[in-house]
């Protein structure tokens, strides 16, 4: 279900992850690969890495996103000691223990997601946040263990919980148990639910496979930003199936809200005010 | 046998096939001579084909017996195993069909309905992959749109809402992917149906019987026991489509790497604790023998079931989660103490 990054036509900048940038002597000014401009780093980072240019919602990491909801050093992290543990010992051009190790070393993190207590302009709130440097932000054992918790822990302590989903869906490496992930977040969802949690999903630049098809299309209020890929299915996979090209905005957030499946396309810069908009509507 | 569509690694079959049944047209057309002549050609004739019978026999036994996934795989996939409809139609009694998601449409690709299974009132939902070539194509070849999802879950609410237990038949190489499956909310469809079965108050048993694809197999299998039929398979991606990603190319030489890395053979699952139980298949696979797997098929289900009515339903339903919450294989360091 986890589809390859290179499927997924969204334009992104050259360096995303921060420990790349610093090694970049250029790093000064940077191409939008959206409009083509030229962009000076810090008005792109003041502008929580949305081109000033052109409007284009480039990718973040978890732990940038964190640094943009959260107040400032509100955020407590959870769960922080879970790691993959490879229990089918998966193999295929590379093993996949090599591979974990070389995304961690290479995100310093140790799996697709960042968990914990924060507060959004002075709400608390249960926040989890994937993080697509990680094999592409795929959930295997320990995304959902630590979505899991994070749903569980919200449930225990009423506090509303928010969901910032970028994946390329379930991972294959660990097969039928990060299938299983699936059906795990949505039970614990359904607990929530029962016990009158909110859940704020915000979908982000790309959610597909099993993530969209658990926890990230179960918010009580669902929010995507502009233009972010969503879908079931990779648009490769689609295009293949029904031989003929996708209409232009296809699976696009746009098309996701008039289609009726996600209730408001949200500017980056207005995530926090919206969040905590919703949490006030909801009383909690 | 020479009927069967052949699968490539059971050619050592076909000479043997070949062999039979050309002694067989001997024996027919020797018969009405040989009437009156005991001792002779036609009982030669007889105990030949009954030697070469038992050497197909064995011959298939041994071929089954070790499978390789991919192999396992191409099984699950015959064209002639039987599928939702026809286990309906052997193990069900006064099946009352219920159509549509009350939404959108009715999905042919998921069958819904009542159903008696022995001493048991059950309501059926299954993926139907259709076995004509019309049928096919209206079933997707059992891949389900969101209806299909919605369908399924209307279903279970009416069961659940009259005390019902319910029985899902799991057959499809994954949900739908396709545009009007994703502006309906394919995803959200399946979500919701795993969300909503953790929920259900009454038993509910799920059995792949064929091919378990994703999420489109998950989105009717969140349930108290969950079973494997033995040639089937069960996984996240199907081997092509891994192979497709993680080996760049998918053929035959990568499908069948693949198929053996996901693990998703019946045995694969069960030591994975995903399934609980493996349903065995007569040897040679549910093709060759229909009516004895749908035997094994009933006897799990009413077996299942009865157990399961006994759990008073609160216990029902932390059972149901905690099977599915203990899933999932990770390490976990000690929380360092609390700085903050
Ligand atoms: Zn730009």
């Amino acid at each position: 279900m986890a589809r390859r990054a290179s499927e997924t036509p969204t334009r992104t900048w050259n360096e995303v992850r921060p420990q790349r940038r610093s090694a970049i002597p250029e790093g000064l000014w940077l191409r939008c690969q959206a409009c083509g401009k030229m962009v000076y780093r810090r008005h792109l980072e003041a502008n929580l890495n949305v081109c000033p240019e052109c409007d284009f919602h480039h990718r973040i990491s978890a732990a940038e996103r964190i640094g943009q909801l959260a107040d400032t050093d509100s955020f407590q992290e959870m769960f922080g000691n879970l790691s993959a543990a490879d229990p089918l010992q998966f193999k295929d051009l590379k093993a996949y223990s090599d591979r974990l190790l070389a995304e961690q070393i290479k995100t310093g993190a140790k799996d697709a997601i960042k968990a914990g207590r924060m507060f959004i302009k002075g709400r608390e709130a249960m926040v989890c946040c994937l993080d697509l440097t990680f094999m592409m932000g795929s959930m295997g054992s320990v995304v959902g263990e630590t979505i899991t918790r994070a749903i569980e822990e919200a449930t225990r302590t009423g506090l509303p919980l928010v969901i910032v989903s970028c994946s390329g869906g379930a991972r294959m490496q660990e097969s039928g148990l990060s299938l299983m992930q699936m059906a795990k977040t949505s039970a614990a969802l359904a607990r929530y639910d029962q016990a009158g949690g909110l859940f704020i999903s915000v979908l982000t630049d790309p959610t597909t496979g099993g993530v969209t098809a658990s926890f990230a299309m179960l918010g009580d209020v669902i929010f995507a930003e502009p233009n972010a890929l969503i879908g079931f299915a990779g648009p490769r996979v689609i295009q293949q199936t029904i031989r003929q090209e996708l209409p232009e905005g296809f699976q696009r957030s746009e098309f996701l809200r008039k289609s009726g499946l996600v209730d408001r396309v949200i500017h980056r810069s207005q995530l926090r005010n919206e969040i905590a908009r919703i949490i006030d509507y909801s009383g909690k | 046998m020479s009927a069967y569509y052949q699968l490539d690694f059971e050619k050592p079959l076909v000479e043997l096939d070949r062999q039979i049944e050309a002694l067989e047209t001997q024996l027919k057309n020797e018969q009405p001579a040989a009437a009156g002549d005991p001792g002779s050609h036609v009982a030669k004739l007889t105990a030949d084909i009954a030697s070469l019978r038992a050497r197909h026999a064995s011959e298939l036994k041994a071929i089954y017996a070790k499978l390789t996934p991919w192999q396992t795989v191409r099984v699950a996939r015959h064209p002639q195993r039987p599928q939702t409809r026809d286990y309906v139609a052997m193990i069900c009694r006064d099946f009352t069909e219920l159509h549509g998601d009350r939404r959108f449409g009715d999905d042919p690709a998921m069958v819904t309905g009542f159903a008696r299974i022995g001493p048991l009132k059950v309501m059926v939902v299954g993926h139907q992959k259709g076995k004509e070539t019309s049928e096919k194509i209206a079933c997707h070849f059992g891949c389900a749109h969101p209806e299909g999802y919605r369908k399924a879950l209307a279903k279970m609410k009416l069961a659940a809402k009259y005390g019902v237990p319910i029985v899902t038949l799991v057959d499809t190489p994954g949900a739908y992917p396709g545009l009007g499956a994703e502006q309906r909310g394919q995803a959200e469809a399946i979500a919701v149906n795993m969300l909503e079965m953790s929920r259900l108050a009454v038993p509910i048993v799920s059995i792949v019987i064929g091919e378990g694809g994703s999420g489109g197999a998950l989105g009717i299998a969140v349930a108290d026991r969950v079973a494997m039929l033995s040639n089937s398979w069960y996984s996240v991606i199907s081997p092509e489509g891994c192979a497709a990603i993680l080996w760049k190319e998918a053929n035959e030489q990568t499908n069948s790497a693949a198929a053996k890395s996901l693990k998703l053979t019946a045995s694969d699952n069960l030591a994975l604790g995903i399934v609980d139980d493996v349903i065995p298949e007569p040897p040679g696979g549910a093709h060759r023998d229909a009516r004895s797997t749908a035997m094994n098929l009933q006897a799990w289900i009413v077996q299942q079931i009865q157990r399961l009515r006994t759990v008073p339903a609160n216990d029902l339903l932390e059972r149901r989660y905690e099977r599915f919450r203990k899933m999932g294989v990770y390490i976990e360091q000690a929380e360092p103490a609390a700085s903050a």
